[in-house]
């Protein structure tokens, strides 16, 4: 049985990898950037989900830490020319003017930056509980966006920073996921994994068996930094610029929404999630144009895609209150159970 | 041997005065009681010996070394587990996470070892693994090891709640009102449980307990509260026959 599973699993990641090749060749650049969003956005799915539902701490903090994995990354790779345009109003700090680093070691230390605030910020935010951790973390996230709206030679302040070399392919995107998915799958499957579980399911008695509460708390919160920190690095090196407004707290919505749609505690829900949202909000945008019916004209009402994804939203909520996935996880034996199931049940 | 020693120990919420020089020795292998009417501090005093509250005046002993105001995961490295007055188990986990997660606390390897599984965090895993399963196996648990903590019927919950503060490594067991809600039949099984733990695991308990069928059989020695007050200490025989004790159970005329 677990040997079948495994040569299972084996096919299925090749399948994968098969997909992503043909999409790689087959998809235009338009089609080619929502494939690398989803992929970007399991990373920051995932990231979320260990804090919020892994460890059952709820914080809305998660787009300044990537705007600290964006700012880095992109400070790091510019080119010192690029940097010269982009500084217009007032010269570069000049320990950064002359850095032009390549793509990996600048991600992984964007990743270390985000992790380092995420620490540091953890120490005192990690006090508190519930809402008032939610309103302390969203309150950081604004505190980050609003000193690199200020920090006019570090960041170039409202101005963004343009031009950034495209970078995220498919590769990097999709790799990057990947290793992520398999770090929460490994990390929940061992001690420190149930460990955190046991901090969400109950504080105290957690404390009472010896868990370290705080301590893994602190962990959990700076490795979700972390790969928050590298979504942030990806998703800049995807659309080519960044500016502090796009860090506001929608961001940190729209991932959140990810996590709550396919299940608070779940990988694969995250997953799926992750996948048919940003699907979703781009195949919805032919809703803010106008349809021509053949008999009459819609006029677009821009806007209207929102209102028809709350509407699923709320749909998804209603009837299944835990999100699609609750907190249950893939495996092939839970798929072969069901299709047993639905054999069973058959044409009559 | 000596096992704990609580010297004088107080504790004031605001005005209020929950325990007031409660001194408590216990030597190994003893099974002793700590009774009271509602309100009388017995789970304060719980709480003050496992570091939930520091205590406002005096010191906790355990193996001659001072634990007083040590938060609640050192004191139960240092060897004191307890249960809970309302259970407190990890919901959703199985019963077997709920035990195994009990081990995490020996762990010697870092969280980046656990995802790379290095063989040394491997090992470790195995060995918590292997002394999970014992440990199900002999408190009679191993035929549900895979069902959700909650599923299981009240009895077998508080049963896996002594199981999983046995699997922290202790020599000191608190238990907090372990025969709360049984009936009688559950209530019988519960004393046999506790001396076959004494036995097996070579414990040492200190029990709150209401139900005076379970204390009386159960309890070597203990010790009765009333409103913060100790106003007896002895043998169950001595116990029931104190004037005191009568009197803060059921008033006088």
């Amino acid at each position: 049985m677990k040997r079948k599973n495994s040569v299972l699993s084996f096919a299925g990641v090749v399948f994968c990898l098969l997909l992503l090749l043909l999409f790689n060749k087959t998809f235009d650049s338009y089609k080619m950037r929502i494939f690398n969003l989803c992929a970007i956005y399991i990373t920051l799915g995932l990231s979320l989900n260990l804090v919020n539902g892994f460890t059952g701490l709820f914080s809305l903090g998660h787009a300044g830490f990537m705007a600290v994995g964006a700012y880095t990354c992109a400070l790091l790779t510019l080119s010192p020319a690029n940097k010269e345009m982009n500084f217009f109003l007032q010269p570069i700090l000049p320990f950064l003017a002359n850095t032009e680093w390549p793509f990996f070691p600048a991600l992984l230390v964007s990743g270390l930056c985000a992790a380092i605030i995420g620490f540091l910020i953890a120490a005192p935010v990690l006090r508190l509980k519930d809402d008032y951790l939610a309103i302390a973390t969203l309150g950081f996230s604004e505190i980050i966006r609003v000193i690199f709206t200020n920090t006019q030679r570090l960041t170039n302040g409202a101005l963004g920073l343009k031009g950034l070399p495209n970078y995220t392919n498919v590769w990097w995107s999709w790799g990057v996921a990947a290793l992520t998915i398999v770090f929460m799958i490994r990390l929940m499957r061992g001690s420190y994994g149930k460990a955190l579980k046991s901090i969400r399911e109950d504080e105290i008695a957690a404390e009472a068996m010896g868990i370290d509460v705080f301590r893994h708390k602190v962990i959990s919160f700076t490795i979700s930094s972390f790969f928050a920190g590298i979504g942030g690095a990806l998703l800049g090196h995807l659309l080519g610029t960044i500016d502090p407004l796009m860090f506001r707290f929608l961001l940190t919505f729209n991932i959140l929404l990810i996590v709550v749609l396919g299940g608070i505690g779940s990988i694969t829900g995250t997953v799926i999630a992750a996948i048919v949202v940003t699907v979703l909000m781009e195949v919805l945008r032919v809703l803010d144009s106008s349809i021509d019916f053949g008999l009459f004209v819609m006029k677009g009402i821009p806007g209207l895609r929102m209102v028809i994804f709350s509407a699923l939203l709320m749909a998804v909520i209603l009837f299944y209150q835990r999100g699609l996935m609750g907190t249950n996880e893939f495996s092939w034996d839970s798929l072969g159970k069901r299709l047993r199931r639905i054999k069973k049940r058959g044409p009559k | 041997m000596k096992m704990l020693e609580t010297n004088r120990i107080t504790k004031v919420f605001g005005g209020l005065v929950a325990v007031s020089d409660l001194t408590i020795s216990i030597q190994k292998n003893e099974i002793i009681g700590l009774i009271g009417p509602n309100g009388a501090g017995k789970t304060t005093a719980f709480n003050m010996i496992t570091g939930i509250y520091p205590p406002t005046r005096g010191t906790v002993t355990f193996l001659d070394q001072d634990i007083t105001g040590h938060k609640p995961h050192f004191v139960t490295r240092l060897g004191i587990a307890r249960t809970f007055q309302n259970i407190r188990l990890f919901k959703e986990l199985s019963v077997l996470e709920n035990v195994f997660v009990a081990n995490h606390l020996r762990l010697k390897s870092n969280i980046f070892s656990s995802v790379i599984r290095t063989p040394g965090y491997v090992r470790q895993e195995k060995e918590m693994y292997e002394k999970t399963m014992m440990l199900l196996e002999k408190v009679g648990l191993i035929d549900v090891a895979d069902e959700t903590a909650t599923s299981l019927p009240y009895g077998k919950q508080r049963r896996l709640e002594i199981a999983r503060a046995l699997a922290t490594g202790p020599s000191l067991l608190l238990l907090d009102e372990p025969a709360a809600g049984m009936n009688p039949q559950e209530s019988h099984e519960l004393m046999d449980f506790i001396f076959h733990v004494r036995e097996q695991f070579d414990m040492t308990i200190l029990m709150i307990e209401h139900h005076m069928q379970v204390v009386m059989g159960v309890c070597e020695r203990m010790y009765v509260l009333d409103y913060g007050i100790t106003i007896a200490e002895g043998p169950p025989e001595k116990i029931q026959n104190d004037p005191k004790v009568i009197e803060a159970y059921l008033g006088v005329d």
